[in-house]
């Protein structure tokens, strides 16, 4: 199922040029203001919970998802040059699911990465903070990657949908309606930050753990099963 | 050599009165000036003006384009119309939410809206390589840079006043006291305006600078939420560590914690900063009315700089 070709095209069009630039923005961002908060006061695991929490987990894993998920095939539907790849011998669902690991595979390593830096930095992995959060945002990425690559394929204004998601959804909801947090990616992950972490850490999260993960599976699963379905229907006629 | 009637005469007709035009070129393919009435820079200006405002909300343009703006204006005005409702049955002394609190708290979608709507003012001329058209006209480099300044600006103040006006209809509704309402909303209007200015003016530099639309809305979203969101996790880090002063001078790093501080030391709001009440200082105040000053003249400067070569 896993296309090399197609693999290295994903990734050239994912680490190429003013895509990149974002991609490493974000984490060197997280960092240098894990560093200065780190540098400017003393560090309990309050404030590493209230940086990693608010704001590598609510704001620059969700937009590395949209980032790398939706960058793995929208620009190529966008420009039409999906044709070429689909008029090849290759199966559809393979496509899907080679881009997939590529976008996981990129998002794990922009997101879950710099959150265990960070988490290190600030305080040194005490109570397994860092560790907690970095497998947080590790899950978190996958079920992003699945979902945000299914926009890709379904939409034209992927990127619009998915950061209104990412932003008004899980920021601006889920802070006024207790419910909304209970459909976001972003608590689903939280579980397996409340599990690792120590009984002294306080991470919370709105849903249990097997719920949680049971969730996320099903979002993965779901969505990289659209996809390859979105796909295989594809019509290579332009819709306007 | 055989005298040709239009031998030795000037292929120009300038000066001939209009209707005798012609009869001295080689070949008179019928083409005639333009006799009406010029409408001049001005007009040309409003127009332009005109057309970006209603084009932001998909006036003029196809039911597809109509479709997210209206459902972020719906987005928009149901909370407030939802608070309304709650202020008249319960009774209320005073609306629950501030005119001004209102705009602050619904920034992620005005947000949205700005992205979507910036792009789509200035990148898609510069994509399809139709500036140089407009130039071709009587406009200047400043009229296109103000109207579409002035467009975006107008149609963000439209998006964030109407859920005011909503609010303040409801508290008179409500029999809320009519002096004290209509103070906070005009002072909220005031607070719209500054934030549709200020926000027009970012989001149309990082329009300008990108002429693919996708990516001009994800690099507007960027910059207006990553900075709101660091600044206020380091807010609360900061007003956990007892460093009151510290919280008003994060508030400077991003657009929406910037008017969020303006409002609440110079429109008589309650900026949302976490840590509570501690209001700014006097410096810091001045600092805060300054920085929004010299953003708004920086990104249209910038703006103008951009169009600067007619070729782009």
């Amino acid at each position: 199922m896993y296309n090399q070709t197609v693999a290295r095209l994903t990734y050239k069009a994912l680490l190429g040029r003013r895509r990149a630039l974002l991609l490493f923005a974000l984490p060197l961002l997280l960092l240098v203001v894990a560093v200065a908060v780190r540098l400017l006061g003393d560090v309990d695991d309050d404030v590493t919970k209230q940086l990693l929490g608010g704001f590598a987990m609510a704001t620059i894993v969700p937009l590395i998802g949209v980032v790398a998920g939706t960058g793995a095939i929208g620009p190529e539907i966008d420009d039409g040059s999906v044709v070429y790849l689909l008029a090849k011998p290759t199966r559809r669902a393979g496509i899907i699911i080679t881009k997939l690991i590529v976008a996981i595979g990129v998002t794990v390593a922009f997101s879950a990465i710099p959150v265990f830096l960070a988490g290190y930095i600030l305080n040194g992995n005490s109570q397994q903070i860092a560790v907690a959060y970095a497998a947080a945002a590790a899950a978190a990425s996958v079920a992003y990657s699945a979902l945000f690559l299914l926009l890709g394929t379904v939409s034209r204004h992927a990127v619009v949908i998915g950061l209104v998601y990412a932003l008004i959804w899980e920021a601006l909801f889920g802070s006024m309606v207790p419910g909304a947090r209970e459909l976001s990616v972003q608590q689903w992950a939280l579980t397996l930050a409340q599990k690792i972490g120590g009984s002294g850490a306080g991470i919370t999260s709105e849903v249990g753990l097997t719920m949680g993960v049971t969730l996320l599976a099903a979002a993965t699963v779901g969505g990289a099963w659209y996809a390859s379905r979105r796909l295989r229907v594809f019509t290579l006629a332009g819709e306007e | 050599m055989p005298s040709e009637p239009h031998a030795g005469t000037p292929v120009a007709t300038a000066g001939k009165p209009p209707g005798q035009r012609g009869e001295d070129v080689i070949h008179n393919i019928g083409y005639r000036n333009y006799e009406g009435a010029r409408l001049g820079r001005r007009y040309a200006r409003t127009s332009l003006f005109q057309q970006s405002l209603r084009g932001a909300y998909g006036l003029g343009r196809s039911a597809k384009s109509k479709v997210l703006p209206m459902i972020l204006f719906a987005v928009m005005c149901v909370p407030a119309a939802i608070v309304v409702a709650v202020t008249v049955f319960t009774k209320a002394k005073e609306m629950p939410v501030g005119y001004n609190e209102y705009v602050i708290i619904m920034q992620p979608v005005i947000g949205v809206f700005i992205a979507a709507m910036a792009p789509q003012a200035v990148s898609l001329d510069l994509r399809f390589r139709v500036v140089p058209l407009y130039f071709s006209r009587p406009i200047e480099r400043s009229d296109y840079v103000g109207a579409k300044y002035a467009a975006l600006a107008a149609a963000i103040f439209v998006f964030t006043a109407t859920s005011a006006l909503i609010l303040y209809v409801g508290a008179l509704l409500a029999k809320l006291d009519f002096g004290d309402e209509t103070k906070g909303f005009a002072l909220g209007l005031v607070c719209c305006l500054v934030f549709s200015v200020l926000h027009a003016g970012i989001a149309l530099a990082v329009a300008a600078a990108t002429p693919r639309r996708g990516f001009g809305v994800a690099a507007i979203i960027a910059v207006l939420t990553i900075p709101y969101m660091l600044v206020n996790a380091l807010q609360a880090i900061v007003a956990s560590q007892d460093n009151d002063p510290a919280v008003g001078w994060l508030g400077l790093a991003s657009p929406g914690s910037l008017v969020d501080g303006l409002q609440s030391k110079f429109l008589d709001g309650k900026h949302s900063f976490p840590g509570g009440p501690p209001d700014l200082t006097g410096a810091q105040a001045s600092a805060y009315a300054l920085l929004t000053v010299l953003l708004i003249a920086g990104t249209y400067a910038l703006l103008l700089r951009r169009y600067r070569k007619a070729g782009l």
